[in-house]
């Protein structure tokens, strides 16, 4: 049987340029490749500048991983100057990292992955009262009615029939890979329009505290620029407070009573695909949500789990941790940078040098990372998997609840094996939102209790000392571990690299020419309709691609430099 | 079937539509309102409140409410709208979706027609190619063209590609077939971050690319562009400039820089709420300080307030009140908007060139000498209860040596003008 070529260019519903190539046989994937196809030279342009300012430069490495791009930033720079930053301003860095993570955990799963699955104009000819019953069955949630469901029916046959489908214009619809049945295809849309309206909630959270979104700006080496003072106006006081509790409160009744049944739900609809999308099993993420203002103790653990066994699992322990430090490297073989070499980030030098496509030898913008010379797959089920691993109480708990939600389904035994899939990354993706909205409530109590106590500092001025220093900070982002590497010199930039989770992810072959994540998932994928691949799309948006993020660049200086990649 | 449908619909659609309802009559805009859970107050709102950010008089929202009316009653006419993504980060398509009034569903679903968007489309690959060949084949000279993010000029713009073609060749094909472009964001408007020394990619913004690659409409004529800069660009900025050519059937009024002057006609110092602080000489020093934290200017921290032009103060961030934007919650604005400060002057670097024009809400003191008598008065007035209020708060002595000599001198004025 002949090999037949295809090519999916552009990937849409990820932020940024991405290229994707199959070779199909037999109706399925035989090879691949990942390419990005994007490339904008952010790290060349931090160097010199003053290290305090880099984190307003790093967030616009991406607009859909805002936010964190700027946490890790100012965390970087605080581990190269040593530095612990004030409680209070801990605890509001970590709250905003939980409404983003939650609202970017909505956004994907709804927004952007869920047309995969859910045929928009089968919900079309759905029985409102049958989905009714197949909703109530799920979750007591109270939008789930007949009534509803009607009148969003209603507003998708207006949409359609006034001819201008728009975004929905040549969509998979009625593809035979689609085999939910019209009452839950129209449950999904009522729900992905209902999550617009809460995630937009989860912003405001972000917003308050952030000033903005995407990109907020209330972020100081040192800690925040929150002032409190619950006597002021101009101030984080308990209006302010008062409606993050309000915000929270609304958010997590969507996350728990519509997010969690839907996932399960659709994974159970299409139990025929939990054998797909695997890849690499080697699983990394880090540590985060620190308790204290050193970054020696965190609430939701991370660490390394190779080939999946989770009985090696090793945790990251703290910030600077050189377990983590000295095990990443990245490799240029086959991406569009002058030289062949794989070296740490602290030694990197990054020279584009464009090529074209060319399978054999290099054909992205993105670097091949590696973790102990392996590939590593990184996002929530690398995290889920070490939260488990690491005996969080919580995480397996919620986890425990998706599984026999599925189980129910499915009237049968769903063994953990299964998350090392496409569907998986979903689940654990849910499971990590759960977790993610504990750490909201924590965050936001211990916070209220550090001021009850009369502590209202925010910030500890930095101070740069002559000389060089070099230091990193960890993140675990949504879409995975991401780590931003500094060298400072006499106060200024003299390097800086981004290693980011979509660069783990969607890199090309590494050194060893071993495939990265994307691509070792997409082997032996069921392909119904060569022309129509909506399967590839179902496994590479299983990672959340992030490709503004995988493609950053690093100073063109040629020695001792770090180079970062973006992959949240 | 339905005669609107495009004509190159994928097999699958066209069943699925042909086996669907037949075409309903056009909802009434109240039919519409409810089925977007939307009560006609609240769209009432929705109209006043987009009518104050354009700038335009409240006695307009009648106007805007028809046009909107009119747009939801003439069913397909949703204008035609291309979004290309560039050199960019998605943060100005993500700040659409923390939008409100109207919301991202509100306006992709009622108001335009979003043909092409990476971020959005369902399709991907060649059908995704094929959603914009169809848009551009059935909206020749008809659509908006939005661009979000850069176009790099360096080593033939091969450092971004979608579908193997470079920012260059997709605005030569797709451009001229405009009807107008919108630059959404400081990265379309001018580079945006990635300009910045020593601009790697050769990062430069629409305007400047249509103008080094001699693009125009296809008549010769000069396609014209609106500029949103921000990072990301205000949502709101761009929903009222729809809603504005919607509405006045015209493009906004801009500024030298093409940006709109509903948005951007002021500085953000002028529009501060800390201003009365600067005036005051009251200063934060250091975050958390004592100044810091009874919420004084932040001009010492960085402030480029008084250098740069937009919105923010007015419009906010993320409809929640309470100065929700980064100087009203406490971190010096850094210009993201202006080309040549936002990511090309230090942080903490203070700005230059303050200007002392009167906030808004002050009355035309300075600038404004007009002759009638009845315009005098009023004139005498206002710099009367523009001075008050701004003694009372402290102003500056330069500030105020201008004031008293302009009441001074407008008094005389009206003085001589009722003894005569």
């Amino acid at each position: 049987m002949s090999i037949n070529r295809i090519t999916v260019d552009p990937v849409t519903r990820i932020e940024g340029h991405l290229r994707v190539d199959c070779d199909i046989q037999d109706g399925r994937v035989v090879n691949a490749w990942s390419s990005g196809q994007m490339w904008r030279g952010i790290e060349t342009i931090l160097t010199g500048r003053d290290p305090r300012d880099a984190w307003l430069y790093t967030q616009r490495i991406c607009g859909v991983c805002t936010t964190v791009h700027a946490i890790v930033s100012v965390r970087a720079v605080e581990n190269a100057l040593a530095m612990e930053i004030p409680l209070n301003a801990q605890l509001i860095r970590n709250i905003i990292m939980a409404a983003h993570g939650i609202h970017d955990h909505l956004v994907h799963f709804y927004h952007l992955s869920a047309l995969d699955w859910v045929d928009v104009v089968s919900a079309l000819s759905a029985d409102p009262k049958k989905a009714e019953q197949l909703a109530q069955s799920l979750s007591n949630w109270p939008n789930n009615n007949a009534a509803h469901f009607a009148q969003v029916q209603a507003k998708v046959k207006t949409f359609v029939d006034s001819g201008q489908l728009g975004i929905f214009a040549h969509g998979y619809w009625g593809h035979p890979a689609m085999k939910l049945p019209p009452e839950a295809n129209l449950m999904a849309v009522a729900h992905y329009l209902e999550a617009l309206e809460y995630q937009r909630k989860a912003n405001q959270i972000t917003a308050i505290l952030g000033a903005k979104t995407p990109h907020i700006q209330n972020l100081a080496v040192g800690g925040v620029a929150n002032p409190i003072n619950p006597n002021e106006q101009s101030a984080l006081n308990m209006e302010r407070l008062a409606y993050v509790k309000t915000l929270m409160d609304e958010v997590q009744g969507f996350i728990r009573e519509v997010y969690l049944p839907d996932v399960t739900a659709i994974a159970a609809l299409y139990a025929d695909w939990l054998p797909y999308g695997q890849g690499v099993t080697n699983y990394l993420s880090a540590p985060d949500f620190p308790k204290d203002g050193k970054g020696t103790d965190f609430a939701m653990p991370g660490g390394y789990i190779p080939n999946g066994d989770m009985a090696q699992f090793r945790p990251i322990t703290h910030f600077g941790d050189p377990f983590f430090e000295q095990n990443v490297k990245e490799s240029i073989k086959h991406a569009w940078y002058d030289g062949n070499w794989t070296r740490s980030p602290y030694q990197e030098d990054t020279v584009p040098k464009y090529t074209d496509f060319d399978e054999n030898g290099a054909y992205s913008w993105v670097k091949a990372p590696t973790f102990a010379d392996k590939p590593a797959q990184v996002g929530p089920l690398a995290n889920v998997l070490a939260m488990v691993a690491a005996g969080d109480e919580r995480t397996r708990g919620y986890l425990k609840v998706a599984m026999d939600r599925i189980g129910a389904i499915t009237r049968s035994e769903v063994p953990l094996s299964v998350l090392h899939s496409t569907l998986g990354r979903h689940a654990a993706r849910c499971v990590r939102t759960q977790v993610l909205y504990d750490m909201l409530e924590d965050n936001y109590n211990a916070l209220l209790a550090n001021i009850t106590t009369g502590d209202m500092t925010t910030f500890n001025p930095p101070t740069f000392p002559k000389g060089e220093q070099m230091g990193f900070g960890f993140h675990e982002a949504p879409r995975g571990i991401l780590s931003h590497w500094i060298v400072i010199e006499n106060g200024k930039i003299k390097n800086y690299q981004a290693v980011v989770p979509s660069t783990w992810n969607a890199g090309p072959r590494n050194q060893h020419d071993e495939q990265g994540p994307y691509e070792a998932s997409l082997m032996n994928n069921p392909i119904l309709d060569e022309q129509r691949p909506l399967e590839v799309l179902r496994t590479v948006h299983s990672f959340d691609p992030c490709l503004a993020c995988a493609i950053h660049l690093h100073d063109n200086q040629g020695h001792d430099i770090i180079r970062v990649n973006t992959n949240l | 079937m339905n005669s609107h449908l495009p004509p190159l619909l994928d097999a699958s659609t066209s069943a699925l539509a042909t086996t669907g309802p037949t075409p309903a009559q056009p909802l009434a805009l109240d039919e519409h309102l409810e089925l977007h859970g939307l009560s006609r107050r609240r769209f009432l709102q929705f109209a006043t409140s987009i009518t104050a950010a354009m700038g335009l008089p409240a006695t307009m929202t009648d106007q805007v409410l028809a046009a909107v009316e009119q747009q939801a009653a003439a069913g397909p006419a949703r204008p035609p709208v291309i979004w290309l993504h560039f050199q960019e980060c998605t943060g100005c398509t993500e700040s659409l979706l923390r939008a409100t009034h109207p919301t991202v569903e509100g306006l992709i679903l009622d108001l335009i027609s979003l043909d092409y968007s990476e971020t959005l489309l369902a399709a991907a690959g060649h059908q995704a190619e094929q959603a914009l060949h169809d848009s551009l084949t059935k909206h020749q000279g008809g659509f908006v063209l939005v661009v979000e993010g850069s176009v790099p000029t360096a080593d033939n713009g091969n450092f971004c590609k979608v579908a193997g073609k470079t920012p260059q060749q997709m605005l030569h094909e797709i451009a001229p077939h405009a009807i107008a472009a919108i630059a959404i964001g400081s990265c379309a408007s001018w580079g945006g971050v990635q300009s910045a020394a020593p601009n790697p990619t050769g990062a430069i913004g629409l305007q400047e690319a249509l103008n080094l690659y001699q693009i125009t409409k296809t008549d010769g004529a000069a396609l014209p562009v609106i500029n949103l800069p921000g990072c990301p660009a205000s949502p709101y900025n761009i929903l009222s400039t729809v809603l504005y050519n919607l509405t006045l059937k015209q493009l906004p009024e801009l500024d030298a820089q093409q940006r709109p002057k509903f948005a951007y006609g002021r500085l953000i110092h002028e529009n501060c709420e800390r201003r009365p602080h600067f005036d005051a000489g009251r200063f934060a020093e250091e975050f958390g300080d004592d100044g810091h934290r009874q919420g004084w200017c932040l001009y010492k921290l960085g402030c480029k307030g008084p250098e740069t032009y937009a919105n923010c103060p007015v419009i906010e961030f993320g409809d929640v009140g309470g100065n929700t934007w980064p100087v009203g919650i406490g971190h010096p604005c850094f210009g993201c908007a202006e080309q040549g400060v936002g990511f090309h002057k230090p942080l903490h670097e203070q700005a230059k060139n303050v200007s002392l024009t009167s906030p808004s809400i002050f009355p035309g003191i300075i600038t404004e000498h007009p002759g009638g008598a009845t315009l005098t008065s009023a004139a005498v007035a206002g710099a009367i209860g523009g001075g008050a209020l701004v003694y009372a708060l402290g102003a500056n002595s330069k500030l105020k040596a201008l004031e008293e000599a302009e009441a001074q001198a407008a008094a005389q004025q009206s003085s001589a003008v009722s003894d005569a």
